[in-house]
């Protein structure tokens, strides 16, 4: 999960790390409210998570509360890169000397940690990477090891920085890998990093990744989450591992990989009639039992977009029966919401039992094909009926 | 011959006493693997009953070895226990730890990792998050059905567990020496990599199967290592074609960012050094019939 700017920063501020004063406004009342509170001038920066957003309007210096209000009250008409602001926070606004760059981030091709660090920041570090990569230093960082006092002088050093800067910005270094690390973060990026006019290195913009699989030891219910999609939203609370796409067809299978290959093979057969294509990503792990498979239907019925769905499951630890079991069970359990036609195809684990139990139902929806390819063409010529 | 693990292996199961460590531990002894106790250090010395075989209990992997002389363990302790239960097999030196446990924290695997770079990585990790290794009708550490596919030469690696028993369900007739689901998080013990170079040297093994998707570079990095190393034939599948940029599909490792990492990227890798690459399974699996046919 991807932070907002303003979550970050009371992350960091909770660590230790040196940031200005901001705080959140969703109208240009509160947005000049925050502006008297701060006092002086202030910025008034839209909250999403996206780049740009300077370029796009999305940030804008204001001298005083009426000032705020006004900026706050333009930027929370835009769109930027496709999302609506509905929140600016207003920081504290900066006099700065010099600007760098710092990260730490999983490095998943070494399985290990990186440290990413220039003295020159603020502008698009990917462009400086390519552009002039000796100016961005790439130290590797033990799991283990972390990033201690010494650690960090060597980084700032590798990053160009002189030792008297060095000796500053060290311990706010070993201050952000302790957000990377207690935070379980797969990214902590600062940039700028600044060197106020007073002396101060302050963490002036910050972007933080979680891991969603660390959730379990934190407690993070009151942070504000990404707006799903109405029906990813429906998924989530079903406990479905779901995705939204732009098709026809439904999806449902077993396994993330398998369920991927199914998107891919629908797609392919979609070409041979009229392009149509995979609706959505649904795994249904292992389990496949009636109520995760009637949840699942639900979901990709209330899809407007959907005309057919294709259900492929391989029977591996869950046998083709029970799977066969939970799909007229689904259907019995939605009845007359139930109204697009199914193309099922089931292999592996009591496959013949599977197939005969579908055989036997005989719904009217259901059509049982053999292979995964086969299976698929079927379901993709019927959403293009 | 087989890779990794062979009739001779003696497996333990770090978690057996919880539902899911039951479960497999059931279906791994009736598939035919020699499971010789399990791990639970507030059970130690209690023994389970699985179908007529009674297992002991041990209080840490150091006993079950010493007691047992187990050389494998799979383990499928929760993600919240997880890193320390590998800590613990690396501790022993085991030669081989199969980490089926979905969901741990990148920062607890990235850590195990490193402790185990660190003790000269004696201990191979194959997961996290994966089914483990069949050498069929030799031995099962993991998930896979023991009874999808016989023994054969056809050797198979791959990040995804359902994709792993679909394909080798589609090479049934031919049949597998090993084959090896490496998992989908971002932090993985054995590699596509690792897996190719013990193929190379198995004799049993006589073609290989490479299965991969989107995300990271182990693709990429497994084509270049083929060009440079492997005489075996190896026939790839990529699945993720249809991803979106940025959405994560199901695995933790299962997301593209920006131009790395996509399906059709690691498609281009593989045809670059030879490798045929299959549009589906099936087509994937025909290829792999016409390897062997011409052998």
């Amino acid at each position: 999960m991807d932070l907002f700017e303003y979550q970050a920063r009371d992350m960091f501020e909770a660590h230790g790390v040196p940031v200005l004063q901001g705080l959140i406004a969703d109208t240009p009342e509160q947005a000049a409210e925050a502006a008297a509170k701060i006092g002086g001038t202030v910025v008034v920066k839209a909250q999403v998570k996206a780049g740009g957003r300077g370029k796009a309007g999305g940030v804008k210096l204001a001298h005083n509360p009426e000032e705020a209000r006004a900026a706050a009250e333009s930027i929370l008409k835009l769109t930027i890169k496709d999302l609506p602001v509905n929140r600016v926070m207003i920081a504290q606004g900066a006099a700065i000397d010099k600007e760098y760059y710092f990260s730490v981030l999983l490095d998943r091709s070494n399985r290990t940690f990186l440290s990413l660090c220039s003295v020159e920041g603020g502008m698009d570090i990917e462009q400086l990477a390519e552009e002039r990569p000796d100016a961005l230093a790439k130290i590797a960082i033990d799991a283990i090891q972390g990033i201690d006092l010494a650690k960090a002088l060597e980084i700032a050093k590798a990053g160009g920085f002189s030792d008297d800067i060095a000796a500053k910005v060290a311990p706010v270094f070993v201050k952000l890998y302790d957000v990377f690390v207690k935070e379980d973060a797969t990214l902590v990026e600062v940039n700028p990093l600044i060197l106020s006019k007073d002396g101060e290195i302050i963490a002036l913009d910050g972007k933080v990744s979680l891991d969603d699989n660390a959730e379990f030891r934190h407690e993070r219910e009151t942070m504000e989450r990404d707006q799903l999609d109405p029906l990813e939203a429906k998924a989530k609370q079903a406990d479905l591992n779901y995705v939204k796409l732009d098709g026809e067809v439904g999806i449902i299978g077993n396994g993330a990989g398998l369920v991927m290959s199914t998107l891919d093979v629908v797609a392919y057969a979609g070409e041979k009639h009229g392009g149509v294509k995979p609706a959505n990503f649904l795994d249904i792990g292992g389990g496949a039992s009636a109520e995760v498979m009637a949840a699942g239907l639900d979901v990709i019925l209330g899809d407007p977009q959907v005309k057919s769905v294709f259900v492929n499951v391989f029977g591996g630890i869950t046998a083709c029966d029970a799977v066969a079991n939970g799909i007229v069970g689904a259907l019995a359990t939605l009845g007359s919401s139930a109204t697009k036609p199914l193309v099922v195809r089931l292999d592996g684990n009591n496959v013949i039992e599977g197939r005969k139990i579908l055989a036997d139902a005989n719904h009217p929806l259901v059509t049982v094909v053999d292979t995964m390819d086969e299976a698929a063409d079927k379901a993709a010529e019927l959403a293009n009926r | 011959m087989s890779i990794f693990l062979d009739k001779n292996s003696k497996i333990i199961v770090q978690g057996m006493t919880g539902s899911e460590g039951m479960k497999h531990t059931r279906r791994m002894l009736k598939g035919g693997s020699n499971i010789v106790g399990g791990v639970n250090p507030r059970k130690a010395g209690e023994s389970v009953d699985v179908d007529g075989t009674s297992l002991p209990v041990f209080g840490s992997v150091a006993d079950a070895m010493a007691a047992t002389g187990a050389n494998v363990s799979v383990i499928f302790v929760p993600p919240a226990f997880a890193k320390s239960a590998v800590m613990e097999a690396i501790d022993a030196s085991i030669e081989l730890a199969v980490v089926i446990t979905e969901g741990i924290p990148v920062h607890d695997s990235a850590s195990f990792w490193a402790y185990s770079a660190s003790k000269g990585n004696k201990t191979r990790i194959i997961g996290p998050n994966c089914p483990g290794i069949i050498s069929p009708g030799k031995s099962n550490a993991g998930i896979t059905p023991s009874d999808i596919s016989g023994p054969g030469p056809i050797g198979l690696v791959s990040k995804s567990g359902t994709l792993t028993y679909q394909m080798m369900f589609e090479l049934r007739d031919i049949g597998i020496s090993t084959a090896i689901g490496i998992g989908g998080d971002p932090v993985i013990g054995t590699t596509h990599i690792d897996a190719l170079a013990a193929f190379e040297a198995d004799p049993e093994t006589k073609a290989i199967v490479l299965i991969g998707e989107i995300g990271g570079d182990s693709e990429e990095k497994a084509a270049a290592y083929i060009k440079d190393n492997v005489t075996k034939p190896v026939v790839a599948y990529v699945a993720g074609f249809t991803a979106p940029e940025g959405k994560t599909m199901g695995h933790a490792g299962a997301i593209v960012s920006g131009s790395a990492g996509t399906a059709q990227a690691k498609k281009e890798a593989f045809e670059k050094v030879g490798v045929k690459v299959g549009k589906t399974p099936s087509e994937t699996a025909a290829l792999m019939r016409g390897v062997i046919a011409s052998l």
